[in-house]
Parts: C-alpha cells; sequence; structure tokens
C-alpha cells in the first residue's frame, strides 16, 4: 500500500477548550486518504462530517493530535504556511458554493490565484478555459447571481482547479442540486479523478454515496468513525 | 518585482470591483469625504493665500510708523516731532502722513482718504475701484460730500487707481494735501502719523526703541507687527471657520468610522471566503488598505482639486466673505495660486490616514479568524 496522502493520528477538535460551553466536535479520529482516490465522509448531522473535512483541508488545525499532508506534519504550522499550503494543493467547493456576489463568474474563477501574482492575461486564460471545459464560457462575463445552481456550483468548481491542487475538498456538493445536476456533478467528479485529483467529500446523499464513484465511504458519529470500509 | 507589482494590481482590480459593487455606500461616501477636503482645503487655501498677498502687499509699505498718543488715545503728531525725528540714529527718511477716514452716506460705506505728494491737481481725487463700482463714477465725473463740519466739497475724479493693487485701494481717495486739509479742518502744520525708513533693516527694532525713548509719548508699530497681526486675524479667522465647521465634520468622521469599523455581514462573509480559498491574513489586508487608500485618496485629490478651483478660479466664493472680512466695499482681486507642501501634506495625513487605519482595523480582525467558519456560513 502506498503512502497516505493525507494521514490523521488520533485528532480531536474541541470549540471553546477550556471555557464551559467547550464543545468535542471531533473525538480521536485516526485515518489515511490514499492519493487519487474519491473518499466520502457520511453521518448525520452535527456527526462531524464538515469539522473534519475543515482539518483534512487544513482549514482549521487540531486541538490534539497529527495531521500529515504527504511527508509534511501540518498540525502546528502557523497560518501563513497553512494558507500557502491550502492554496498549493487544495481546492475547496463549499455547500452554498461561497461565490463573491457581484464579480462575474470568469473573476470569481480567478480569486484563488491573486495572491500568487501572476500576469492578469494568464490567469484569466486559464480560468477561461475551465470554464470551457465546464461549458460555461459564454456565462464568463454574467455575474454569479445571475447563475443556476448548477452554474454556480461549476463555477465553484472551475474556481477550487485554478491553482491546479491535486486534492479537491467538497462539503455537500449535492445539498442543493437537484438529481440531474447531482448526477452532472458525479460526472465531473469522475473526470477530475480520471486526471488524477484526489477528492475528499462529505454527504448523506443516496445518490453520491451509492453512485460506485466512492472507493471509500467513512461513516461518522459524534465525532468518531465508526465505519471506514 | 514583477510579482508584487502583478499580486497590487490584481488587489486594486478587486478593491476597485468591490467598491463598485457597494456602489451605493462607496459613492456616498466618496461625495461626503470629498465635500469635506474641499471645505477643509478652501478654508486653509483661502487663508493661506490671504496670508501671502498680505505678506507681499505689506513688503512695500513702512519699516516702522510711528503715532502720537494723548491718554492713550491715537492723537495728531505735533510740530515738534518732525524736528526730534531725524535727528534720531538709524533714521534714512521720514515721511510724514495726512490720512483719515470718511463716511459716505450714499453707499453706506466708510472711505480712506489719504494726501500724497503726487496727487493730482487741486479739486481732484484719485479713487479706489471698489469706491467708483459702488458710486457708479468714471474719470471725468464730479463727486460731492458733505464734510464733517458741513460744508459741502465737490471733487473731480481724475483717475481710477490701478485694480491690481485693489486688495488695499479699494476704498482708497487720493488727494493734494491742501484739498485734505480743507476737506477735514486738519489743522496746518499737523499729520496724522509719520512713516520711517531706517539706514539697517536689521536694526529696525533698535531704532524703534530709541525712538520711543526718546519720545515717551509716541507709538510705534513696526511693519514685522503687522505681519504678524494680519497672519493672526486670517488664523483666528480660519479658526472660526474650522469651528463653526466642526459639528459637520465631526459627523462626518463619526460617519466614516462607523462605515469604515463597522464590517458588514456580506464584508465578513467575503474575507471569511478568500482566506478559505488561499488568501493569506496580509492579502486581505493589503486589499482593504488599497480600499480606504483609494477611497479617500479620490476623495482628497477630488476635493483638493475643487477646492484650488473654488479658492482661485471662483474667489473662493463660498468662504469669502468670512475668511476675507467684513466691508461695504469689498475688493476685487485674485489671490495668486500658492500651495504649501507642508500644508498639502497635513491635510492628506488628517484625511486619508485616519480613514485607510480605521478600514484597516475591523479587517484584521475578521481576517485573522479561523477560515473554517466559512464553511459554517
Amino acid at each position: 500500500m502506498s503512502q497516505p496522502l493525507i494521514e490523521l493520528r488520533e485528532v480531536c477538535k474541541t470549540y471553546n477548550d477550556g471555557q464551559p460551553n467547550a464543545f468535542t466536535a471531533i473525538d480521536g479520529i485516526s485515518l489515511a486518504l490514499e492519493h487519487g482516490r474519491i473518499s466520502a465522509l457520511r453521518g448525520p448531522s452535527g456527526s462531524g462530517k464538515t469539522t473534519l473535512l475543515t482539518l483534512l483541508g487544513c482549514l482549521a488545525r487540531p486541538t490534539s493530535g497529527r495531521v500529515r499532508i504527504g511527508d509534511e506534519d501540518v498540525s502546528a504550522l502557523p497560518e501563513r504556511f497553512l494558507t500557502e499550503l491550502r492554496r498549493q494543493r487544495f481546492g475547496f467547493v463549499f455547500q452554498q458554493f461561497n461565490l463573491i456576489r457581484g464579480l462575474s463568474a470568469r473573476d470569481n474563477v480567478m480569486l484563488p490565484a491573486f495572491p500568487l501574482g501572476q500576469p492578469h492575461a494568464v490567469l484569466s486564460a486559464r480560468a477561461q478555459a475551465l470554464l470551457e471545459r465546464f461549458r460555461l464560457a459564454h456565462r464568463a462575463d454574467a455575474p454569479v447571481e445571475w447563475l443556476s445552481g448548477g452554474e454556480q456550483q461549476r463555477v465553484a468548481i472551475a474556481r477550487a482547479l485554478i491553482n491546479d491542487p491535486d486534492i479537491l475538498i467538497a462539503d455537500e456538493p449535492t445539498a442543493n442540486l437537484d438529481t440531474r445536476l447531482a448526477e452532472e456533478f458525479l460526472q465531473l467528479m469522475a473526470e477530475l479523478h480520471a486526471d488524477g485529483k484526489t477528492i475528499v467529500l462529505t454527504s448523506h446523499d443516496p445518490l453520491v454515496l451509492d453512485s460506485g464513484l466512492m472507493h471509500r465511504i467513512v461513516t461518522l458519529r459524534d465525532g468518531r468513525v465508526v465505519d471506514a470500509q | 518585482m514583477r510579482t508584487w507589482l502583478n499580486r497590487q494590481r490584481l488587489l486594486i482590480e478587486y478593491t476597485v470591483a468591490a467598491l463598485g459593487r457597494r456602489r451605493a455606500r462607496s459613492l456616498g461616501l466618496l461625495l461626503t469625504y470629498t465635500a469635506v477636503v474641499f471645505v477643509l482645503a478652501s478654508v486653509m487655501l483661502f487663508t493661506h493665500a490671504l496670508r501671502q498677498e498680505a505678506a507681499r502687499v505689506l513688503a512695500h509699505s513702512p519699516e516702522v510708523v510711528l503715532q502720537h498718543l494723548v491718554a492713550g488715545r491715537h492723537a495728531l503728531i505735533p510740530a515738534d516731532y518732525l524736528e526730534r525725528i531725524p535727528r534720531q540714529r538709524g533714521v534714512r527718511e521720514m515721511t510724514p502722513r495726512l490720512w483719515g477716514y470718511f463716511y459716505d452716506p450714499v453707499v453706506q460705506a466708510n472711505y480712506t482718504f489719504m494726501a500724497t505728494a503726487d496727487a493730482p491737481p487741486p479739486g481732484h481725487i484719485l479713487i479706489g475701484p471698489a469706491m467708483a463700482r459702488a458710486r457708479g463714477v468714471a474719470p471725468g465725473n464730479l463727486i460731492a460730500w458733505r464734510a464733517y463740519d458741513g460744508a459741502v466739497h465737490t471733487f473731480t475724479v481724475a483717475g481710477i487707481l490701478d485694480a491690481h493693487s485693489e486688495l488695499m485701494s479699494a476704498d482708497l481717495v487720493l488727494l493734494g494735501e491742501d484739498d485734505f486739509r480743507g476737506f477735514f479742518n486738519y489743522p496746518e502744520g499737523q499729520y496724522t502719523d509719520i512713516a520711517i525708513a531706517v539706514r539697517n533693516p536689521r536694526e529696525v527694532r533698535n531704532v524703534a526703541t530709541r525712538l520711543s525713548e526718546a519720545l515717551p509719548d509716541a507709538r510705534l508699530i513696526l511693519r514685522d507687527e503687522v505681519l504678524r497681526t494680519y497672519a493672526a486675524l486670517f488664523d483666528w479667522r480660519q479658526g472660526i471657520v474650522l469651528a463653526i465647521l466642526s459639528g459637520a465634520l465631526l459627523a462626518f468622521a463619526l460617519l466614516a468610522w462607523d462605515k469604515a469599523s463597522g464590517l458588514a455581514a456580506e464584508e465578513r462573509r467575503e474575507i471569511g471566503i478568500l482566506k478559505a480559498i488561499g488568501w493569506e491574513t496580509g492579502d486581505v489586508l493589503r486589499m482593504k488598505f488599497w480600499e480606504g487608500a483609494l477611497l479617500s485618496g479620490t476623495a482628497f485629490l477630488s476635493g483638493y482639486v475643487l477646492a484650488h478651483v473654488h479658492v482661485f478660479h471662483l474667489h473662493g466664493a463660498l468662504f469669502r466673505p468670512v475668511l476675507q472680512g467684513w466691508a461695504v466695499l469689498y475688493p476685487r482681486f485674485a489671490l495668486p495660486p500658492e500651495i504649501d507642501p507642508l500644508q498639502v501634506l497635513t491635510l492628506a495625513l488628517l484625511t486619508v490616514l485616519p480613514y485607510t487605519v480605521a478600514v484597516l482595523v475591523p479587517c484584521w480582525r475578521a481576517a485573522t479568524t479561523d477560515p473554517d467558519a466559512v464553511m459554517r456560513s
């Protein structure tokens, strides 16, 4: 078995640690996710899926335990290095898409690359190519609030890919989509997997979990892994 | 370097788009901001230009003016003064002067009458441009006044004084010594005051001290003191205007602080998204810095340019009555454009810097929160 791309060891995440309202969302999870796989985190609401996803995606640091990305222990990395890592290696697709209203689809796609300081023309061409790939070239200049739910999600995926990351993180990606759009999303995931991307998503949608695309399904309950197929 | 420039360009581009998205708010803030800079800059430019103009005009005024005091009041110069002054060491030249004020009930204005050596022939006068406008007279016209003793005196207007000197000559009437003494019933051999020129300009203060020791009942007025008085007067007027406007300025400061420091939920969400997709705290702060700097910088430039046009092309129409002083005969004069770099810098620091900082502080707070918050929004 190859070395895991993302590895968690005895990871805990407690919010408001040390205060009377402290709440442990993740309670001692150890997990290894391999390169080039599609993994799904499932569980009831409040089971810790999204929190685990934020730890896997370096959006938050664990209260205790170790998180490794490749060879690097990122558990205690300062925010600046964590941001750089996130920018280089991760692409995020949020449940609410989290696009910036008022900006065009193309500008939204370009946003994660702004801090890299590449020439505008290069970025714009790359964003346009991604939008073409996701059949959105004709909507490139439209403000994102004018787009349909499916189109917005494809813009969000294009944005996640602008820095060519090797890991794609998606939180409840089909929660706001109808069946046709959800199937379209799965098709896109299959294409990205074929490109060599590692995909980690949360979902409790049977359409996703039973699609046959998932290489691994991790079931969570009360912040613990109860099953990892 | 190129990467840094590209990054700043992209951040500015994003900032401009962000300002455009909040168009009504940004435009409202920009207009209010511009108006405040305009008012401040107008007052500062106008007062500074007046001070400079006063200094320029007074550069040709006497170095020392000597007046005679009786019971602490300005009285006529006694004849023996004219003999004693030239004997004082350091005095180069002495010019006794005759001048006085006359109230003209026709236009309800005060004129300054002055006898001069190069006056027009007897029965003729030269008058200031503002007075000519007020009385509607032209060279060759006759003008009649009832003097303080009740007698009516008629003069022929020989000419209008040069408009370039209007700041000083707006209400001036120049006439011969005999006409002056006749009109005011002024005692022969006595004068209003004496203008004194000294040999060494650096010795003005010492000469004045010697004069005041020799003539204890005299008051000596130095040109430098007049200049300082003018500066203080214009500063005082500037202060009055700013005090009157302070309510509006304070209201703006509160508005700007509120708008800049209170992050809207939408902005907070945006910062969260940007951090989640890979922007560093520094990138967010740089973007916000550009937002503050662009808004306040544009407002500063627009306000300053508008103030410049207002003061130097529209003659400071809005603040002229207050800053220039109250008078019936307003002089018409164009102030030469004067820009004091220190003043510009002060204004820029007072307007651009506080807003930029006010924008940054709350952003720093929002930008240093964990980006995972966006996953839960």
